[in-house]
Formats: structure tokens, C-alpha cells, sequence
């Protein structure tokens, strides 16, 4: 950019710039792995990776399919329990001090130490993934909706309470509406949870599914498709959380998007 | 102002009716805080009441009372004859932030009430229309309410307090987060509007100037325990317009208010004591 040109002058997409430099770093990485003797089974380099996941392209779209469901199947559960128990919580003090604790307790337990007994109670398969989807993603929901409608300005409660709202109006009109932007803030964080959490279960005990294929693939030290398939994991988070952002924009047209989280 | 104020003989067309009214909080530390005391006023069917006082004198408080959101401690409050117990939906509520809801659009806003106490929206919604053009807000029916300037935003939280024809207007400060200017002139348009629409209405603000140029009587209340220091009537004639703040009887009435404001400290000037 010359000096005396106005913000107008430069005219390069916002987008080249996180390209650009995710595009430098997988070139530095493949130039390194040129220079650096290190054998491909400790660190592959991307074109191997690309190879190697390509070989597997036939089976990779009903893996990432199993995960993808998994995923979305665990997420749906969680935010069609997790919104009504905030609801509870919000209404009752006396639920807010008995379930509020219980849930607290729940997600001090780390997940990954659940899968294994999960796996016994349930079995094997689609369902102990989605369960733990569920898990890790309920806590985050919960937290996002019941601050959310807690957020209502008192003002604004005590205006259509003093039209002689009734409880459902009060939920419909104001405390819905005004929990919106935290409530997205809790799913945003529960969907990044979401993959990590259908992984988890898959590393535990599945036939199907991306963790599977890195658990198959590692103890076959075919590394490079370990690697494909944590990118194809990385690509499915990414993806599914401005999906999510996506939904927010359309949902909560009024809440500007000047704060990003995460 | 005295023989209105003996329970004995209510005056012609009271419409709202405080007596011995008081209001106790409870600290955090368990202490009793008393932040309305002694309160006996009626207000007059369409009558312009102005509640001034200092912070914390409980004036907020005692609008709350009025429209059932807070109950009193000890005393009554009649609306209509009838004892407040509970919110009644003849009241119109302005507050001091607008209090729109973002997700609404101008006109949306307005119908709120309608909406919650399931009113003929069709009817309605012409009429929330003539109300924002009164308000000068023709064309802006269809904005949200962040495309709009504070003083739009207050003029549009007046519309929605009137769309339901309420027999009373609350309005808790509802110019002070204004610029002068805006609160100037929105206190020309609260008038003209109540002239039109014959509203009772109960107006709080700290500000003495805007007290006694909207309103019919001003109410005087000193702080901690908030008490009616004095009922000032005001004598000027209708409609009011900025330049009788020059007036005698302007300035004798804010001197009087003043007065009360600034002596709090002697509890001896309670002029509205019992019979």
C-alpha cells in the first residue's frame, strides 16, 4: 500500500489472510519434512497424508457420515433436555438449589472416564457415542439458556407483568427472545465439544466412525491417515460451528455479531 | 389540598387514593430500611401529578406501589375504588431507558400490550400507527429499534404505553437519560398528548424545572424516610409553554420545591402532616 492512500487503497478480501497463512504453514511443513530426515510413521508430511487418505477415499464419507451423525444426534438430545431443565432452573429457587448442584457433580466427572462404563451399559455401536455427545454437550447448553433467561431486563419483566402477563407470556415474549444470545454462546461452545466427545466414544468402543479410523489406523502405524483423518475431524468442527454461527445470524438478527466468542 | 387529603370526604373524581402508605425494605444485614413513610395523596380522574424529590426519597418506589408491581408495607392504595393488590392493566408504564425489545420492530413494540392482553390486533394496529405519527414517527413503523435515536426510543415506549388506552400514565423519569434539548421537547409533546388523551397521569423526575411545567400539582418529597414534604398546586394555564419558566408563579413554585428539597434535614416542614 502506498502512504497516501485512504483504508479503500489496499482491496484485499478479509479471507486471503487466514488462507495465506495456513497455506504457508502446510508449505513450510512439507519444505521442513524435505530438509529433516524424519520418518513418515512419526511425522508424515501433508502429501503423504493426502495419499494416504485418498487411498481410503471409498470408506471415508460413510465414516465421517457415522461421526457427523453421531455428533448431531448427541447435540439435538442435549439442547431438547438441556433447555427445558434451564427452564426448570430458572423458575423454581427451590429447583435451581437441588438440580443446579446435581448437574455441577455431573460435569466434574470427565467424560472420557464415563465412555468405558457407558459402553457396558448400552453396548457397542452409534448409540454410547451419541451419549456421550450428550454429555459433554448438556453442561454448556444448560449454563447458556438459564443465564440467558435470566438476562431478561427487570424493566422489561416488570412491564408485562404489570399488563397482567401470565407466566407463559413471560417466557414467550421476554425471557425466550433475550436468552437468544447466550443461549447461542452455550451451543457454540457445545458444538466444538460435540466432535471431541463423538470421538471419544468412537475411540472407545465403535466399528465406525473418523476416531475409528485413526484408533485402526495407528495400530497399523499408517500415521499419514491418522493424520487425514484428524483433519477431516478438524473440517467437521469447523465446519459445524459456523453452521451454528450461521443459525445465530438468522435467529438473533438484533444481537451484531461485534463480540465474537471462541 | 388539606380537606382532600381527610379519608372522610373524597374529593370529586379521585381516581387514585394513597393513605398512610408504607413501604419497608429488608437489608442484607436484616435491618429495616423505611423508604416510604406516612404517604397520603389522591389524584384527581385526568389529573398531571409530578412526584420531585432527591435520590433514594422513594418516589420510584412509590409508582411502583401504584401500579401493584410492589406491594406497600402498611397503608392503602385504591385505584378506582378498588384496593391494588396486584398489577391492573389500566396503568401505562415509561420508564427512564426505553425498554424496547430489539428483537421487535417499532410497530411490534407498540402492539406489545395489545398482544398480551390478547386485544383486537387488526383494530390496534391503525392506531399504533396514528399514534407514532403524532409522535412524529410516521415511516419509522417498521424500523428495530437500534436504528433509532434515544429520544425516538422514548417516544416510542409513550406510544406503547397509550396504545391500550390506560386510565393512568407511571412514568418513572422517562427524560432524564435524555439530552436537554430532547427532554424539552418531548415534555411539549407528554403535554400535548395528555391533552388529547385526557390520561391521569403520575410523573417522577428529579428535575424541578420539568415538576412544575408539566404538572398540575407537584408532590414535594423529602429523603430517607421518603415523606410528602408539600403539595404544590400549580396556577399556570394550559398549554404550558417553555418561556413561563420565567413566569412569578413558575419561580415561586420551584423556590417553594426547593425549599422542601434542600431542608430536608428538618422534619418540621412536613407540611402534608395528617388532620
Amino acid at each position: 500500500m502506498s502512504g497516501a492512500s485512504g483504508p479503500e487503497a489496499g482491496r484485499v478480501p478479509a479471507w486471503i489472510w487466514p488462507v495465506a497463512s495456513l497455506a504457508g504453514m502446510i508449505a513450510l511443513w512439507q519444505a521442513a519434512l524435505a530438509v529433516i530426515p524424519v520418518p513418515t510413521w512419526l511425522l508424515p508430511s501433508p502429501i503423504s497424508i493426502v495419499k494416504a487418505t485418498w487411498a481410503w477415499y471409498p470408506q471415508l464419507p460413510a465414516h465421517t457420515l457415522a461421526t457427523l451423525g453421531a455428533t448431531l444426534a448427541g447435540y439435538g438430545l442435549a439442547i431438547a433436555v438441556g433447555v427445558p431443565v434451564a427452564v426448570l432452573i430458572v423458575t423454581s429457587r427451590f429447583l435451581e438449589q437441588t438440580v443446579y448442584p446435581i448437574l455441577l457433580v455431573f460435569q466434574s466427572v470427565p467424560k472420557v472416564a464415563v465412555a468405558p462404563i457407558l459402553l457396558v451399559w448400552v453396548g457397542y455401536g452409534q448409540l454410547p457415542k451419541i451419549l456421550i455427545v450428550f454429555l459433554v454437550c448438556f453442561f454448556p447448553i444448560v449454563i447458556g439458556a438459564a443465564t440467558g433467561l435470566n438476562s431478561a431486563p427487570p424493566e422489561m419483566l416488570n412491564l408485562v407483568r404489570s399488563l397482567c402477563a401470565t407466566r407463559g407470556q413471560v417466557f414467550l415474549k421476554v425471557r425466550f427472545p433475550s436468552a437468544m444470545p447466550h443461549l447461542f454462546v452455550g451451543l457454540k461452545v457445545a458444538i466444538t465439544l460435540a466432535v471431541i466427545g463423538a470421538v471419544i466414544g468412537e475411540f472407545v468402543g465403535s466399528n465406525q466412525g473418523l476416531g475409528y479410523i485413526i484408533v485402526v489406523s495407528m495400530s497399523q502405524v499408517n500415521t499419514s491417515l491418522a493424520f487425514g483423518a484428524m483433519t477431516l475431524l478438524a473440517v467437521l468442527s469447523i465446519a459445524l460451528f459456523y453452521a451454528v454461527e450461521w443459525i445465530e445470524r438468522l435467529a438473533v438478527p438484533w444481537s451484531r455479531p461485534e463480540n465474537p466468542v471462541v | 389540598m388539606s380537606d382532600a387529603l381527610s379519608p372522610s370526604t373524597p374529593p370529586d373524581g379521585a381516581l387514585i387514593r394513597l393513605r398512610d402508605v408504607q413501604k419497608t425494605y429488608r437489608s442484607r444485614r436484616g435491618e429495616a430500611i423505611v423508604a416510604v413513610q406516612d404517604v397520603a395523596l389522591d389524584i384527581r380522574d385526568k389529573e398531571f401529578v409530578t412526584l420531585v424529590g432527591p435520590s433514594g426519597c422513594g418516589k420510584s418506589t412509590l409508582l411502583m406501589m401504584v401500579s401493584g408491581l410492589i406491594l406497600s408495607s402498611a397503608g392503602t392504595i385504591e385505584f378506582d375504588g378498588a384496593a391494588v393488590r396486584a398489577p391492573h392493566p389500566d396503568v401505562g408504564l415509561v420508564f427512564q431507558n426505553a425498554v424496547l425489545m430489539p428483537w421487535r420492530t417499532v410497530l411490534q413494540n407498540v402492539l406489545l400490550p395489545i398482544e398480551i392482553l390478547r386485544r383486537d390486533m387488526t383494530a390496534h394496529r391503525r392506531q399504533a400507527r396514528d399514534l407514532l405519527a403524532r409522535v412524529g414517527l410516521a415511516g419509522f413503523e417498521h424500523a428495530t429499534p437500534r436504528e433509532l435515536s434515544g429520544g425516538m426510543q422514548q417516544r416510542v415506549a409513550i406510544c406503547r404505553a397509550l396504545i391500550h388506552d390506560p386510565r393512568v400514565l407511571l412514568m418513572d423519569e422517562p427524560f432524564a437519560a435524555l439530552d436537554a434539548m430532547t427532554r424539552e421537547e418531548l415534555g411539549m409533546e407528554l403535554q400535548r398528548l395528555w391533552g388529547d388523551h385526557k390520561k391521569t397521569v403520575l410523573f417522577v423526575t428529579h428535575s424541578i424545572p420539568e415538576a412544575v411545567l408539566l404538572a398540575d400539582r407537584v408532590v414535594a418529597m423529602t429523603a430517607r424516610p421518603g415523606r410528602i414534604a408539600e403539595v404544590v398546586p400549580v396556577n399556570l394555564p394550559r398549554p404550558r409553554t417553555a418561556e413561563m419558566a420565567y413566569s412569578d408563579v413558575f419561580q415561586e413554585c420551584s423556590e417553594r420545591i426547593r425549599r422542601h428539597i434542600f431542608a430536608q434535614r428538618r422534619p418540621a416542614e412536613r407540611g402534608e402532616a395528617g388532620p
